[in-house]
């Protein structure tokens, strides 16, 4: 319901949240960690040669101790993606052991971040074994098998309990549809495996049948989630939007991004009811930190997808056909690409395209 | 004199009795056996009954000495199906058995959670699914030598069937882990390793989530692998692990998972060298071996069109025929279907041909040697 409510007031053109393109709009900036920075400054100076109505808000995500006594997310930073309902992040590093949960998880249950959009197109310029990927995978977030409810109950045995909602796996369908109407996408399949959990992936998949019927010029299509694995490196062609629980999520969009070259190449939304935050989801490679050789295509193409969502769609398109025709040309290609180029040389190549 | 008579004799005696041996030794191969051996058999579901009738044909045309028990086992079509209890004493008897793959539906007849598959593999306790993941001679895909082996917990985890409605619109499912299934997955894998000269052993786990369950798995694996040191054993979590699979599948050894991420890792594997029709695999229990594709789709879009690929089942059957010490037969019909593949003139519609499935299976049959 509250989902409902919440696409209803995306989809007016009226309504208050997203009412963007008239003025320059706030956006929270989270640099990160590691290369987080420099990929961040690329993205903000292709931003600026592209004279995007957009005001960066940089804020610092690093815990800080709460009145409770626990660590957690400044306050600061969680005012700053409330009061402008978008944000763009670099890469976090989660620090093992040091008391205080995932940031991401954090960012995540704080903004109630529902759905993680991933596409994965292939780049012409970019050789791969395959040249023909174009799916985009859309996964429940926030439930699931990651829910994080264990037990030992005795000794040596241990239960998981995978944890599926109605309310979870509606607002994760509708907004799945909504996306596939919004992107011009002709087919959502849903990835589910009721054959084995037959209540659990059941009730999931019961759901998307039920909003399927509200959107009948979308296709629709269910499929299990080996059959899904073996056809996907086999033919990704088949497959357009891919809808699905938690964990499938997890495994399906990574192997994706296998397909295409990995994780320094795809963007990567997470759509919430308190705002959306959309993010590059490599790591922050320590090892070349501060020596100008990071490859900010992910992050960039994170940024044009949150453009998109802020309906700034024809700066959207101009940067995104900078960024591959750059990397398509291959003059300028950063080290993972196979080039010899360096982050400032790839960015100014593409400021040069938007000029 | 006489003594020497006697002794030049017997030594004459002796080498011509020696080579009467060797020619007969020649003659008919070492292994063939004097009895006849008997194995039950499942079609299963979907194009099932299509490829084990190709079997049957091979076994035929081989004359190999195996007696199949059939028994038409089927969740999607009950009524036909002969009793469980039967299928498995069957087995219990016989120790092998072959068997296509069983359709799974979205829901049971009479509400159980637990699927036939599952009763099967918890009635005969076959905890571990091996598949040997090998690029195929002939077989045209976009990544080449590919060589690992695929371990898979197959009895606990995921697939537990223990699920509940807490309220409406609220469903729980348990995934169980235990330490003496961990345990013996990892022990299965390890030997395995070191029977079949293997160098590493890496297990996928999700433990950075999961961190009671897959920590438990993990955990297990490594204080196995304390116990074979000149095994290398390595760690990866199952997101990561589907990415390196599909851009550079050469790392891998042999792997070994739980249960679900072991269906995951099993499919984009197979679909890595071929697809469903070519990847043999085998669930072993203590005491008996059931051979089944690798790969477990009914392919029931398929049916009654004489289109499916029996190269899977026909290298399961060789499989089967190596654990019952047919190595001639088993031999022999391995080479068959290689020399098929590796002619590429007989291919059926998933490797980019049109050949029907009796025509591919007349090729192994005039192939065979």
């Amino acid at each position: 319901m509250q989902a409902t409510r919440f696409f209803k007031k995306l989809i007016t053109p009226s309504g208050c949240v997203r009412n963007f393109a008239s003025q320059t709009k706030k956006v929270t900036l989270i640099p990160g960690d590691g290369i987080g920075p420099e990929i961040s400054a690329a993205v903000q100076k292709i931003f600026a040669t592209a004279q995007v109505p957009i005001e960066w808000e940089s804020v610092d995500v690093t815990p800080v101790r709460n009145p409770d006594g626990r660590f957690g997310i400044p306050q600061a930073a969680i005012d700053s993606v409330n009061r402008n309902k978008v944000g763009l992040k670099g890469p976090l590093m989660t620090p093992v052991g040091k008391g205080h949960r995932s940031l991401n998880l954090a960012l995540r249950k704080e903004f109630d971040l529902y759905a993680n959009v991933r596409p994965c197109r292939s780049l012409e310029g970019y050789k791969t074994l395959y040249d023909d990927v174009d799916v985009v995978t859309i996964r429940e977030n926030t439930e699931g098998e990651y829910s994080g409810i264990e037990h030992e109950i005795v000794d040596g045995v241990v239960q998981s309990i995978k944890l599926i909602t109605e309310e979870a796996s509606k607002r994760v369908a509708e907004y799945a549809f909504q996306y596939a109407k919004e992107n011009h996408r002709s087919k959502v399949t849903v990835v589910h495996k009721a054959n084995i959990m037959r209540m659990s992936d059941g009730l999931f998949l019961r759901c998307c049948r039920e909003t399927a019927d509200k959107f009948p010029e979308i296709k629709f299509e269910e499929r299990y989630l080996d059959t899904v694995c073996l056809n996907m490196v086999q033919d990704p062609r088949q497959y357009d939007v891919l809808v699905m629980p938690n964990l499938y999520g997890d495994i399906l969009s990574d192997m994706c991004a296998g397909l295409v070259g990995g994780l320094g190449l795809t963007p990567s939304g997470n759509i919430g009811l308190g705002g959306a935050l959309f993010e590059s989801v490599h790591g922050t490679a320590p090892d070349i930190a501060g020596k100008d050789l990071a490859n900010p295509t992910a992050l960039l193409l994170s940024a044009v997808m949150m453009l998109r969502h802020m309906e700034m769609n024809d700066k959207a398109d101009k940067i995104q056909k900078a960024c591959f025709e750059t990397i398509k040309e291959g003059k300028y290609l950063t080290g993972d690409l196979g080039g010899k180029a360096k982050c400032s040389e790839f960015t100014n190549a593409i400021c040069e395209k938007l000029a | 004199m006489s003594l020497l008579t006697r002794n030049v004799a017997r030594c004459l005696i002796q080498v011509s009795s020696r080579n009467i041996h060797s020619t007969a030794a020649l003659a008919n191969p070492p292994t063939k056996p004097q009895q006849r051996v008997k194995c039950t058999l499942i079609p299963g579901d979907g194009v099932g009954p299509e490829l084990i009738y190709s079997v049957q044909e091979v076994f035929k045309a081989a004359d190999v000495p195996v007696d199949f028990e059939p028994f038409f086992l089927s969740e999607v079509n009950p009524a036909l199906s002969a009793p469980l209890e039967t299928v498995v004493e069957s087995i219990n008897r016989n120790k092998i058995c072959l068997k296509g793959i069983l359709a799974t539906p979205d829901y049971s007849h009479t509400g159980e959670l637990q699927t036939l598959n599952m009763k099967l593999r918890n009635e005969l306790d076959l905890y571990a699914n091996v598949v040997h993941v090998a690029s195929l001679p002939g077989v045209k895909t976009r990544h080449q030598g590919i060589d690992a082996v695929v371990i898979r917990e197959q009895t606990e985890g995921e697939y537990s069937a223990q699920e509940h409605e807490t309220v409406p619109g609220v469903v729980e499912c348990l995934k169980v882990v235990t330490e003496a299934k961990s345990l013996r997955i990892a022990k299965f894998a390890f030997d395995y390793a070191v029977k079949h000269n293997r160098k590493k052993v890496t297990a996928i786990h999700k433990a950075n989530i999961m961190k009671l369950g897959d920590g438990l798995f993990l955990r297990s694996c490594e204080k196995m692998a304390k116990l074979y040191p000149r095994i290398q054993f390595e760690k990866m979590i199952v997101d990561n692990a589907t990415m390196q699979l599909v851009s550079n599948p050469h790392q891998f050894d042999v792997m070994v998972t739980p249960n679900l991420y072991g269906n995951i890792i099993d499919n984009i594997s197979s679909g890595l060298v071929g697809g469903a029709g070519v990847v043999s695999g085998a669930s072993y229990s203590a005491s008996h071996v059931v051979y089944e594709p690798g790969a477990r789709h009914t392919f029931s879009e398929a049916v009654g069109k004489n289109i499916a690929n029996p190269t899977a089942m026909l290298l399961c059957a060789s499989k089967m025929l190596r654990h019952i010490n047919l190595l001639h037969y088993s031999q022999q019909i391995y080479t068959a279907v290689n020399n098929v593949l590796k002619a590429g003139k007989v291919r059926t519609k998933d490797l980019g041909g049109n050949a029907t499935t009796n025509e591919f299976t007349k090729a192994v049959i005039l192939s065979l040697k």
